[in-house]
């Protein structure tokens, strides 16, 4: 039995908490929501000397050719410091789809690009206020022509490409945009956790490359976002122990009524809620890890299961987190809000969770869990 | 990552199961399991199973050597325990002895006592159980008022113990008392074991929401136990305790019943309004939910079992089964009844139905048995995440002018 990681991996987790806790990405996430910059360039050159760009892509692409597994320690590094870099979108999304449905061509002209950070990438899906599905995507991609609109795209206005999710006569596809090409206007829309930006994404009469087929594009899209969910989700356990962390201090610090906070059992109990759920999740999301870097058949249900614990813990880690530290919590003055945003982004970059509890209950109905 | 054992760990399942099934049938997963051993049938299988262990050595592998056991590993404990709970035998008597009382007397008690009582409690000729709570002491133990008076080289007992398990079948039993109510309360306690059969000991079972009786209270009066079975010094009793209460922590586990698996399959056929009840969206919220708690437990047991096997010291994670797991139970037990609409009520010979309103009716014994989801909740807190304690209104008084209310 060894449901753990190696002690390389291990070893590599530990290095980039060193790393980002040297960088004060912390503090770095506060300055870029500030100043709404929507990204730490400096952050995310160092990030890129680092090679963690190129976890997972193959050496013959100039990669480090590692596994899911180093790539999900980097990420709950990433998440515990709400690191304000686009990685979530450039690599579990963007490098992630070309490495799985990528031509050699296209591998080799982009590849290179995404591990010197010339190349950030993210996907354009949404196109209303509500959850996009394969029957309302209304771009369209018709002779690799792009055309329509796109709202909510993470990370669109410093990346350089974006997948755009389209429809033609023949179905769904999945389209590669460089988003310096003409006719391709981008525009900041104001959202709750500015460290990172949302943007619209127009296209007007837009060439694009075809990722994939041009018929299951939604399915390659479901494949894709259930692979990601995973390393979300590893981001999302890293949130949740920070927020954790930074209560449970402060409710040692904290003095009321002549005691600290944290001896009331009000607030330990509270606080100990926020730690089985952060365990649970944590737990499936070693599962779910597992399942990813060994292309399991139950990846869709342990990738919902992580997801959906995982987005529960952070939520209720990041609200009781303010919760506990009453007025000051909030303040903007205090970090406690900076998990809070970066809660809601992470739960809705991928979907709602109300929508992935549904997944996770087709998926049990699809593999018959009884 | 993987789930496979390593090679010892192979070899050791296969001497299991290789035993296991020359001596066992497997467990057939229809009849539920019914262990009601005030019923003297099941009891006699219980002690014959229990012998046949013995005697090939497999009654209690984390014994040391020396007391007949094998020094088993965690990890062979737990490959031993999978690899039996996959056979049809009688199951949970004999733990309380071989994991509680066999190690207090192991530590405390001298070599002849060793000798006499730890063979037959290996053996199951002789069943011992547990005399700690009391009506006035549950979540606060050392808050019990059971009274010990020295006479001579024996001692005079008098007082109640409560949620005794298996006291009704028991030979012997561990207790602890109070010596002496003068001096601070966790200093006043000593500990003893106890012949069940002394003059004075009365048994009578509880009757518990669930109808059923697993729980004894059981009544001292006048109650002589020699000094010689003293475990422990005198006022050493809370030390001698904590041991024991902290391997019963460890042993109140996962709780058995109706789970998500249940629920989706009763979803998936049960009607509502005119529709499987799967397809109503707070029917399949809940069933995510528990499926990820279902889940979390089950690999969090893996990550635990993943240190084991590495023969390192698991981190705190596993505090977090009984809490998780009674409450789902009571939820899931609730789902499932309410699933009924009015007729939810009824008792029925349905298996599921059974099973669902079983569930709602046990789940709340779950919840306090073995440390009350409040209680869990502190220790999380405090050994976990290291919050300080609650300031205590029973600290450097003599016990008797601790405030305690009516009861």
């Amino acid at each position: 039995m060894n449901l753990d990681f190696s002690d390389d991996q291990k070893f590599l987790k530990e290095e980039a908490r060193k790393f980002l806790e040297k960088e004060n990405a912390l503090a770095r996430n506060r300055n870029v929501l500030e100043n709404e910059s929507h990204i730490d360039e400096e952050l995310w050159k160092k990030i890129v000397a680092l090679g963690w760009t190129g976890i997972r892509i193959p050496e013959e692409y100039g990669g480090l050719g590692l596994g899911h597994l180093e790539l999900c320690v980097i990420a709950e590094e990433l998440g515990r410091f709400l690191a304000p870099v686009p990685f979530s979108s450039s690599v579990y999304l963007f490098t992630e789809a070309l490495i799985i449905y990528g031509s050699d061509e296209i591998k080799k002209e982009l590849l290179p690009q995404l591990i010197s950070g010339d190349a950030i990438g993210t996907i354009a899906v949404t196109e209303e206020f509500f959850a996009p599905i394969a029957e309302n995507i209304n771009v369209t991609c018709n002779n690799g022509k792009i055309n329509g609109k796109k709202i909510a795209v993470p990370d669109a206005g410093i990346a350089t490409h974006v997948i755009v999710v389209a429809k033609s006569n023949k179905g769904v596809s999945l389209n590669i945009v460089d988003l310096t090409s003409e006719g391709v206007s981008v525009e900041h829309q104001e959202n709750i956790d500015e460290s990172r930006g949302h943007f619209s994404i127009t296209f007007d009469n837009v060439d694009s490359q075809l990722l994939g087929d041009a018929v299951s594009g939604w399915d390659l899209y479901e494949t894709l976002i259930n692979q990601a969910a995973v390393l979300f989700s590893y981001e999302q356990i890293g949130g949740s122990q920070a927020a954790l962390d930074m209560a449970v201090n402060y409710a040692k610090e904290r003095y009321a009524f002549g005691r600290p906070i944290g001896s009331y059992q009000a607030i330990k109990h509270k606080l100990a809620d926020m730690y089985i759920a952060l365990t649970l999740a944590k737990s499936n999301c070693y599962y779910a890890a597992w399942a990813l870097s060994t292309n399991s058949s139950d990846l869709a249900s342990a990738s919902a299961t992580a997801r959906v614990s995982s987005t529960k813990a952070f939520q209720l880690c990041s609200k009781e987190n303010i919760q506990t530290h009453g007025g000051n919590g909030f303040t903007w003055e205090y970090d406690c809000h900076m998990f809070y945003r970066r809660s809601k982004l992470l739960s809705l970059n991928l979907g709602s969770l109300s929508n992935w509890r549904e997944k996770l209950v087709t998926s049990l109905e699809q593999s018959n869990i009884n | 990552m993987d789930f496979k054992d390593t090679q010892e760990e192979a070899k050791f399942r296969k001497k299991c199961r290789d035993w296991l099934e020359k001596n066992a049938s497997p467990k057939d997963d229809s009849t539920p399991q019914n262990d009601d051993f005030a019923n003297k049938d099941k009891m006699k299988a219980a002690k014959e199973w229990q012998k046949k262990k013995y005697d090939a050595g497999w009654a209690m592998l984390h014994w040391p050597k020396e007391y007949g056991g094998i020094g088993a590993s965690s990890m062979e404990r737990i490959i031993w325990a999978n690899e039996e709970s996959k056979f049809d035998v009688p199951k949970g008597i004999f733990e309380i002895g071989l994991g509680m009382c066999g190690p207090v007397m192991m530590e405390y008690a001298t070599e002849e006592q060793k000798e006499r009582y730890l063979p037959p409690m290996a053996e199951g000729k002789e069943i011992w159980c547990q005399l700690f709570s009391e009506p006035s002491a549950g979540s606060d133990v050392a808050g019990l008022r059971s009274k010990a008076v020295k006479d001579g080289d024996k001692w005079i007992i008098n007082g109640q113990k409560v949620w005794t398990s298996g006291a009704h079948f028991s030979d012997f039993g561990i207790l602890v008392v109070r010596h002496d109510p003068n001096i601070e309360k966790h200093k006043g306690m000593t500990f003893f074991f106890v012949d069940m059969k002394s003059p004075g000991i009365e048994v009578k079972p509880i009757k518990q929401i669930t109808g059923g009786s697993s729980f004894n209270e059981v009544y001292f009066t006048d109650v002589e136990i020699p000094d010689s079975q003293r475990l422990g010094e005198i006022g050493d009793g809370w030390k001698v305790a904590i041991t024991t209460l902290m391997n019963e922590r460890l042993a109140v586990g996962d709780a058995g019943g109706a789970d998500v698996e249940d629920a989706f399959r009763w979803a998936k056929n049960q009607d509502n309004l005119g529709e499987p009840l799967l397809n109503n969206s707070a029917a399949r919220e809940s069933i995510a939910d528990w499926y990820c708690e279902k889940s979390g437990l089950k690999n969090t047991k893996l990550r635990t079992m993943s240190a084991l096997s590495r023969g390192e010291t698991p981190g705190p994670e596993a505090s977090i089964t009984k809490i998780v797991s009674a409450g789902k139970l009571q939820d899931i037990g609730n789902f499932g009844i309410d699933s009924l609409d009015m007729a939810g009520m009824l008792k029925t010979e349905n298996d599921d139905i059974r099973g669902f309103q079983n569930a709602w009716l046990g789940a709340p014994g779950l919840r306090i048995a073995g440390g009350t989801d409040e209680i869990l909740r502190n220790i999380i807190a405090e050994r976990v995440l290291g919050l300080p304690q609650d300031p205590r209104a029973d600290k450097g008084v003599a016990f008797k002018d601790i405030p305690s209310g009516n009861s």
